[in-house]
């Protein structure tokens, strides 16, 4: 079974180019780029050709820290309807957070999770596990056995784990045993309470707010604890403009760190929460525009390196809270792609910029070989309209939850379809 | 008449215009009210519901007075005692509340934001009557309208506003309507009572009595927390008295003519002196209440315009 994509134009982030050709997928993998210039008429002979229409065509993207609510919550998202919401929404891997309930933190509920994603989505999943059992901070979950489970890294999420000494121990155990450990980079008891970034803002509408300098203490410990214990680590999500000097020294140093930020972060800030509006509250909380321009800068120049949508499905009676009691967090696995697009529209990063942050970085910080259009990968391919307009409607999107900030907004750019080892999985090619 | 809001959330909403027409009315009603006498029963017939999820005394009577001064029909919920107990959400209530058709919604929360969710969920006006750290509205209006009074006018004036600001939605609504108003505001307190980003509000800034309140035409103090005496936020409260409690001798800094204000309830010896809170040639504490009143009559009365001539389009 071979498909070739004509007429597309690719996206590699790996040469960072964008340029018109073909590809030719065989097996599930992609076998062949061929150039716009070359004749393709009598070269290969294909069983299926999809002309893309001069489209954009890109390695799927790859989304670290994407929470689907099984088990425990299969109410707010279940491993269809994320998976669902990602084919559509071009993400090809899923990498799930364990902050479940209850948490992802023994072989058997990640087997448990193995299963739902292997009969329930559409796409790749893979599941990272707890750090800390119950993600409470004491004791470290069974590290080798989640490895041999297939976790595909280590995190207590938002649950910061305060006390040093055990994070160290975890951290030692995990470098023996070549784990990724990701961190939430967070002074927890500088930021409690708060549910805005303080400023003028924040204190206006009276709400309790957290300095971003508790992000920049929680990096400053990690730091130091990763020079210590040498473990590969990635930063789930730097948010202000202080921490880049702080990241940009430890990867000089030659530390094994890699930083993220959401989709949210690059493309909302602190006043976009206006009158109370909890679809706008998020964990850490939107910064100031500062912030945000400086993190866009920090993808650019490949200082953060990775970008996540950080869905966090909540249903309606999270949200319709006053807004110190509404749960944090939004969906975003469909609203990813189009909201980073904004990005590339406004002349801040190029597409090739783009998809090495959701692509190719993601794919290799956990040591897969998909994210890149070489031959050789796996065919988890995107193929996308960026001009396309449209009004975000968020009853349409296929979360089971609708919280999303990008409500009513005008969006452009459309999925035009998924593939993942080269099955379509969204779109009209299926 | 410019006043067209449906609602009273705040007064960063509100025009310039509309704050001098509710303090106008306001006028008019504080002079009915010292006079005695029958009022107009403007609010016949309209039901009237104080919602508090707060405990509130002062806020509520003035409320209920207002309220019934007027001839509306009024009623209390002591929120903290009902449904929200039995785990009914802010939502859930409001909407049951407005299935019966209230017209004025009073409503105090202990969280920010929460009365501007309410409101968009009712048909009814919803006044608020403080929210969390975010607004007091009716407060600061009666602290312009006692202002007015005394002053002899609302703009141009150097008020001083002293102690913890960064909890006090009184201190952030003055804010406003001072600042829409044209008066040059200054904050004083211990940096610890300071909200981040207060140097972008447009204010000067003060840890020092003596300084901040030179020059001052009014000072108008803060009421502190007893929770907040206890070491988290100021050493000690006796600490804080030294400091920035406010006595003759601090107050000598200020206009020789300058008036003291208190939203209340006080904690004499902590943020006030006794003897200076109950000198009648300085303190107009007791007149902010007699506006509290006055003012909460003339914002109602303009709601409920508002709402009756809506209701007659419809």
């Amino acid at each position: 079974m071979n498909t070739l994509f004509t007429n597309a134009r690719l996206i590699d982030p790996e040469a960072g180019t964008d340029r018109l050709g073909a590809l030719l997928v065989e097996d599930g993998r992609i076998k062949e780029i061929i150039p716009a210039s070359a004749k393709l008429v009598g070269k290969i002979s294909t069983q299926n050709t999809i002309d893309c229409a001069g489209k954009c065509l890109a390695p799927g993207i790859v989304d670290i820290g994407v929470k689907v609510s099984e088990p425990g919550e299969r109410h707010k998202e279940s491993f269809r309807s994320a998976g669902a919401a990602a084919a559509a929404g071009g993400v090809t891997t899923m990498v799930t957070r364990p902050d479940t309930t209850p948490a992802i933190d023994n072989p058997e509920t990640l087997e448990f999770v193995n299963r739902r994603a292997n009969e329930a989505a559409p796409v790749r999943v893979l599941p990272m596990s707890a750090l800390t059992r119950g993600r409470q901070g004491r004791q470290m979950v069974e590290i080798g056995f989640m490895l041999d489970a297939g976790a595909a890294a280590f995190t207590d999420c938002d649950n910061v784990v305060a006390d040093s000494k055990v994070l160290s121990r975890c951290l030692t155990y995990a470098r023996s045993l070549g784990a990724l450990v990701i961190g939430h980079p967070q002074d927890p008891d500088l930021s409690r309470g708060a549910s805005v970034t303080s400023g003028k803002f924040a204190s206006l509408r009276g709400l309790p707010s957290v300095s971003p300098m508790a992000e920049c203490m929680g990096l400053d410990r990690d730091l130091a604890l990763v020079e210590l214990t040498d473990v590969r680590y990635h930063a789930d999500q730097i948010t202000t403009a202080r921490s880049l000097p702080r990241l940009e020294r430890a990867k000089a140093s030659g530390l094994d760190v890699t930083a993220g930020v959401s989709i949210h972060h690059l493309t909302l800030n602190e006043l976009d929460i206006g009158d109370f509006r909890t679809f706008f509250k998020v964990k850490p909380p939107l910064r100031s525009e500062d912030d945000r321009t400086a993190m866009v800068q920090a993808v650019a120049s490949g200082l953060i390196d990775i970008i996540s949508s950080m869905h966090t499905p909540q249903d309606e009676e999270s949200k319709r809270l006053p807004f110190e009691e509404a749960a944090s967090g939004a969906v975003a696995l469909e609203t990813l792609l189009p909201a980073a697009l904004r990005l590339y529209h406004a002349s801040a990063l190029s597409l090739a910029q783009l998809f090495r942050a959701m692509s190719l970085n993601p794919s290799k910080r956990l040591g897969l070989d998909s994210g890149r259009i070489a031959p050789g990968a796996p065919a988890d391919l995107v193929l996308f309209d960026p001009d396309a307009p449209f009004v975000l409607d968020r009853f349409k999107l296929r979360s089971k939850s609708k919280n999303t900030p990008f409500d009513g907004q005008r969006m452009q750019g459309k999925i035009i379809g998924t593939w993942v080892g080269g099955v379509s999985v969204f779109g009209d090619h299926a | 008449m410019t006043f067209r809001q449906k609602h009273l959330l705040g007064i960063a909403e509100l025009q310039p215009d509309d704050i001098r027409t509710i303090l106008d009315l306001a006028d008019k009603y504080a002079e009915q009210n010292r006079a005695g006498g029958p009022h107009e029963n403007v609010l016949a017939g309209l039901t009237q519901i104080n919602m508090f999820f707060e405990n509130s005394t002062r806020t509520q009577a003035s409320f209920e007075i207002a309220g019934k001064r007027l001839g509306a029909n009024v009623m209390n919920m002591a929120m903290q005692a009902s449904s929200i107990k039995k785990g009914e959400t802010l939502i859930d209530t409001a909407l049951t509340l407005n299935a019966m058709h209230p017209d004025l919604l009073v409503v105090r929360h202990p969280q920010s934001g929460a009365v501007n969710l309410l409101a968009e969920k009712v048909n009814c006006s919803v006044l608020n009557a403080g929210d969390g750290a975010h607004e007091h509205p009716t407060q600061a209006l009666l602290d312009a309208l006692t202002i007015r009074r005394k002053k002899g006018r609302l703009h141009r004036l150097t008020v001083a506003i002293c102690g913890d600001i960064a909890h006090s939605r009184v201190a952030r609504s003055n804010i406003h309507l001072l600042g829409k108003l044209d008066n040059r505001i200054r904050l004083i307190g211990p940096s610890t009572l300071m909200p981040a980003g207060v140097a972008d509000w447009g204010v000067e800034v003060f840890d020092n009595m003596a300084e901040g309140l030179r020059g001052a035409d009014v000072v108008m103090m803060l009421r502190l927390q007893k929770e907040r005496m206890d070491g988290a936020f100021i050493p000690s409260e006796r600490e804080y008295y030294h400091r920035f409690g406010l006595d003759a001798q601090k107050l000598a800094h200020a206009k020789d003519d300058a008036i003291v204000m208190h939203p209340g309830p006080m904690n004499r010896g902590v943020e006030i002196d006794g003897t200076l809170a109950d000198d009648i040639h300085r303190s107009v504490i007791q007149e902010q209440v007699e506006m509290g009143v006055a003012v909460r009559m003339a914002a109602m009365d303009l709601l409920a315009r508002n709402r009756k001539a809506e209701l007659q389009k419809v």
